[in-house]
């Protein structure tokens, strides 16, 4: 534990501006609370910690039918699609957009695999399909967006509201319910102990990480946020760019409705994947994303999936009533984006 | 501490100011007293931004005291520094080009008649104010519609409105043309009689001389030393602004290597345009640049040079004609992707909007073009990354904390250089350089085009792009004079003379 520079104590400087000034060097803590997943991570634990004092059995966890059980795993199984529209949404916000159609995209989305799985068709070409269609979406978005030059709220706007309608039109206004065993896998199936949606969404991180990692893609995808122009002068291809994220973004919102229908064992056209959307830029700022694009923070955004759905959590198990849920679940987002503020 | 009579109006002692890994201001200090001009001159980097913005209020100093009239002061933003009589117009025009001419010059202080703004008294007083700087132009129309010009001169008449007794202008000149400039100075001496103290901060000497009863000589964040202007020759004050012993040659440095000798007549060409034009943007052109020549591009503002060099890259589309790199005909660029293929190179004129990706790193910067000239997904690896930015960095003398260093704490000078080494990297067969010494210093000039020049002589072509006549005269092989978006003459070096160069710019019969 020794350390070669004599570091003063943290209570010896007690004036701020010349700490300031003197902290080219900044300790271990510091330099751990600077860290961009530092207040996150912490408004995380707070949450868990809350748990652990008023929700009794929070933190227990048993091997219950060949599987893991209990609220924790329950928290990661139904985070599962938020994660993945929050990555989805952290790409296109990395890249100055926003994208409002993710829940749009998850009803249709379910619309088409559960009307299909109904139908009897093979399991693979209902998700293939669902996934098409979602991809589909993505490209509509991306052609407004990147092609026509719309601004990003309202080229999604327009998918917002119709994409529930084609959702009805999928499912002719009725709610489809599935009775297939192999189709509730996805949603509500385990794979050693673990739920297998909690598989797909840390697959689906782990690849854009790779790549974002291993190519150049995380650092065209900055150059491109912070600014366009001087990316395409220098040769990005900055509108292919902008065009695949939301086409990602919409991927992304597929599988999470396939993840959701599959869990509900059916497609509601109204309600599925409701203002999931806000959900999943809410995640994505609350783990250190700017709307303003350019920097991003992945991990962050996963992080601010798994807030979001212990949130949820803590407030039922807490007994609050429905309707002061939302009231409760605004004032935490917002004592977390006040502390995020000071990074400036 | 002051010996003179008068006191000083304003006096900056003791000022240090670290930024993190940089530090910017060391004992840095200025005096300014009623009625004069005082210029800060220094090269870039030298701290001259950074000691206006801790008198201004943007960034609060470490240390060091400002005193005001004999009271200590201070400010903790503009508005603050503003209330406490000292007004800045900056480098940079930061107005808001949607609203009126007469709201912004009123802008958070719109006069009230009744609770509610009065809007006829605002539009007469703003043209009144407009009318002193001899500018009369319709105040209810939005700023945007106007020339950058007309633009600095509504951001001083703003600053003027605020009745202050310190006026702080940073670069005010940089955008304005000679006669706009003898305005400025003929408002700023009228000013300095009325008593007003005023810091002008230019890169230019010879306006420096013609305006400055004082020069505070500013370098690596110190204060220098302050000289009368009519006891400070200009070679000693380059000196003293570069640090070195006098001797005559860093200020002609530059022409000193535009006269080496360089690869004669019957060089190859590596580039052609035949017709290249684009409908209202620029009348067809041809032209060649042959390998290892400086081609000067000479003519006003919106002359078309920068339109060529943005044809020429594909930046904008041309919509007829064709481009000829060594024997491939290419027709024309659809996206600078294409060009950077082809290897060209562009440095834009507008640093902060179309070069610098301003919260990335140096390093990232400078990789930029090269990583996307080989794809997304063959990435060049980070160790190679970390070569290249400290190869770039020594080999053009960028000062910064370290190349992980977002580019947007570095100063002008330095940016500029990250951007050239972006370029330069891809190793470009034409290099366009379009205002590469805009806003910045003549040291860091006469690097940058030191660098450039010794590039062609190993066979690198440049296309060379700026206002300043005596500069592309002095670096170009050949010139070509452009004037209202067609190509109106074309001179070899030996026939380039100044006068016969404005001839061709301004379109009188040579």
């Amino acid at each position: 534990m020794t350390h070669p520079v004599a570091v003063p104590a943290a209570g010896a400087a007690p004036s701020g501006v010349a700490a300031a000034a003197a902290a080219t060097q900044p300790g271990l803590a510091a330099r751990l609370l600077a860290h961009p997943l530092a207040r996150p991570l912490g408004a995380l634990i707070v949450l868990l910690l809350i748990n652990l004092f008023a929700v009794p059995g929070f933190f227990h966890l048993e091997v219950k039918g060949g599987h893991l059980y209990g609220a924790m795993v329950d928290i990661l199984n139904r985070a599962a699609p938020l994660m993945l529209a929050a990555t989805g949404m952290t790409i296109v916000i990395a890249m100055r957009g926003i994208d409002i159609s993710v829940g749009a995209v998850v009803a249709l989305a379910a619309a088409v695999a559960c009307t299909m799985a109904a139908a009897e068709q093979p399991l693979w070409l209902a998700f293939a399909a669902a996934l098409g269609a979602a991809l589909l979406c993505g490209v509509w978005n991306g052609l407004l967006v990147a092609s026509l030059g719309l601004q990003p709220i309202v080229a999604t706007l327009v998918l917002m509201v119709a994409g529930r309608g084609l959702a009805q039109l999928v499912t002719d206004g009725q709610i489809i319910t599935v009775y297939r065993d192999d189709f509730f896998v996805l949603g509500s199936g385990y794979l050693l102990g673990l739920p297998v949606a909690l598989y797909v969404a840390l697959a689906v991180v782990a690849a854009v990480a790779l790549a974002m990692r291993k190519t150049a893609l995380g650092l065209f995808t900055q150059a491109v946020g912070v600014n366009p122009v001087a990316a395409r002068l220098a040769g990005i291809r900055a509108g292919a760019l902008v065009f695949a994220s939301y086409a990602f973004c919409a991927v992304c919102a597929g599988l999470a409705g396939l993840i959701i229908s599959s869990n509900i064992k059916s497609a509601d056209a109204n309600n599925a994947g409701l203002l999931l959307e806000l959900d999943a830029i809410l995640a994505v700022t609350l783990g250190g994303t700017s709307l303003a694009g350019g920097k991003f923070n992945l991990a962050g955004s996963v992080i601010g999936a798994l807030i979001i759905q212990t949130l949820t959590y803590t407030v039922y198990s807490l007994g609050v009533p429905p309707e002061v849920n939302l009231v409760v679940k605004s004032l935490v987002v917002f004592a977390v984006c006040l502390s995020q503020r000071s990074k400036a | 501490m002051a010996t003179a009579a008068v006191a000083p109006v304003l006096e900056l002692s003791g000022i240090h100011k670290a930024f993190p890994g940089v530090k910017a201001l060391s004992e840095a200090g200025l005096r300014l007293y009623p009625g004069e001009v005082h210029t800060l001159m220094g090269q870039n980097g030298a701290g001259k931004s950074t000691l206006i913005k801790v008198l201004t209020g943007v960034h609060a100093p470490d240390q060091g005291s400002i005193v005001m009239e004999g009271r200590e002061i201070r400010p903790s933003s503009t508005l603050e520094a503003q209330e406490l009589g000292i007004s800045t117009v900056y480098q940079e025009v930061n107005l808001c080009p949607n609203l009126s001419v007469a709201e912004n010059i009123f802008i958070g202080r719109y006069p009230r008649k009744w609770g509610m703004v009065d809007w006829a008294g605002m539009r007469t007083r703003a043209s009144a104010l407009l009318r002193e700087l001899e500018i009369d132009i319709d105040v209810s129309a939005p700023l945007s519609r106007y020339p950058l010009a007309i633009q600095q001169m509504v951001a001083i008449s703003r600053a003027l409105n605020i009745s202050s007794r310190v006026l702080v202008l940073d670069e005010p000149t940089s955008s304005l043309d000679e006669a706009e400039v003898q305005l400025l100075f003929r408002v700023l001496r009228r000013l300095r009689e009325q008593g007003m103290a005023i810091l002008f901060v230019t890169h230019f000497l010879d306006q420096t001389y013609a305006i400055s009863d004082r020069i505070t000589v500013m370098r690596n964040g110190e204060r220098e030393g302050e000289y009368a202007a009519a006891e400070l020759s200009r070679l000693a004050l380059v000196n003293k602004m570069i640090g070195k012993p006098a001797d005559a040659g860093e200020v002609d440095a530059v022409q000193a290597t535009a006269e080496e000798a360089r690869p004669e007549g019957a060089a190859r060409v590596v580039l052609e345009t035949r017709g290249l034009g684009r409908k209202g943007v620029l009348q067809p052109v041809t032209m060649q640049v042959r390998e290892g020549e400086v081609l000067g591009l000479a003519g006003l503002l919106g002359a078309g040079r920068t339109e060529l060099a943005r044809l020429l890259f594909g930046a904008d589309r041309a919509d007829k004609g064709d481009i000829v790199i060594g024997d491939k005909a290419y027709g024309t660029f659809a996206n600078p992707r294409q060009a950077i293929a082809a290897g060209i190179g562009f440095c834009s004129e507008d640093r902060k909007l179309e070069g610098a990706i301003l919260s990335l790193s140096v390093r990232e910067n400078l990789v930029l073009a090269l990583q996307a000239r080989q794809g997304m997904l063959r990435a060049i690896p980070m160790q190679r990354q970390r070569e290249l930015a400290e190869e770039y960095v020594k080999a053009l003398g960028i000062k910064t904390a370290s190349i992980e260093t977002p580019i947007g704490t570095l100063s002008g000078g330095n940016q500029q250089k990250v951007l050239l080494a972006r370029w330069l990297a891809t190793g470009p067969r034409l290099m366009i350089l379009d205002e590469p010494t805009r806003g910045i210093d003549v040291r860091a000039k006469q690097e940058i085009m030191d660098y450039v020049t010794t590039l062609c002589k190993r066979g690198m072509s440049l296309l060379f792009i700026s206002s300043e006549l005596p500069e592309v005269l002095r670096c170009s092989d050949r010139m070509i004079v452009m004037r209202d978006r067609v190509t109106c003459g074309e001179y070899l070096r030996g026939d380039l003379d100044e006068t016969t160069v404005l001839h061709a710019i301004a379109g009188e019969a040579a």
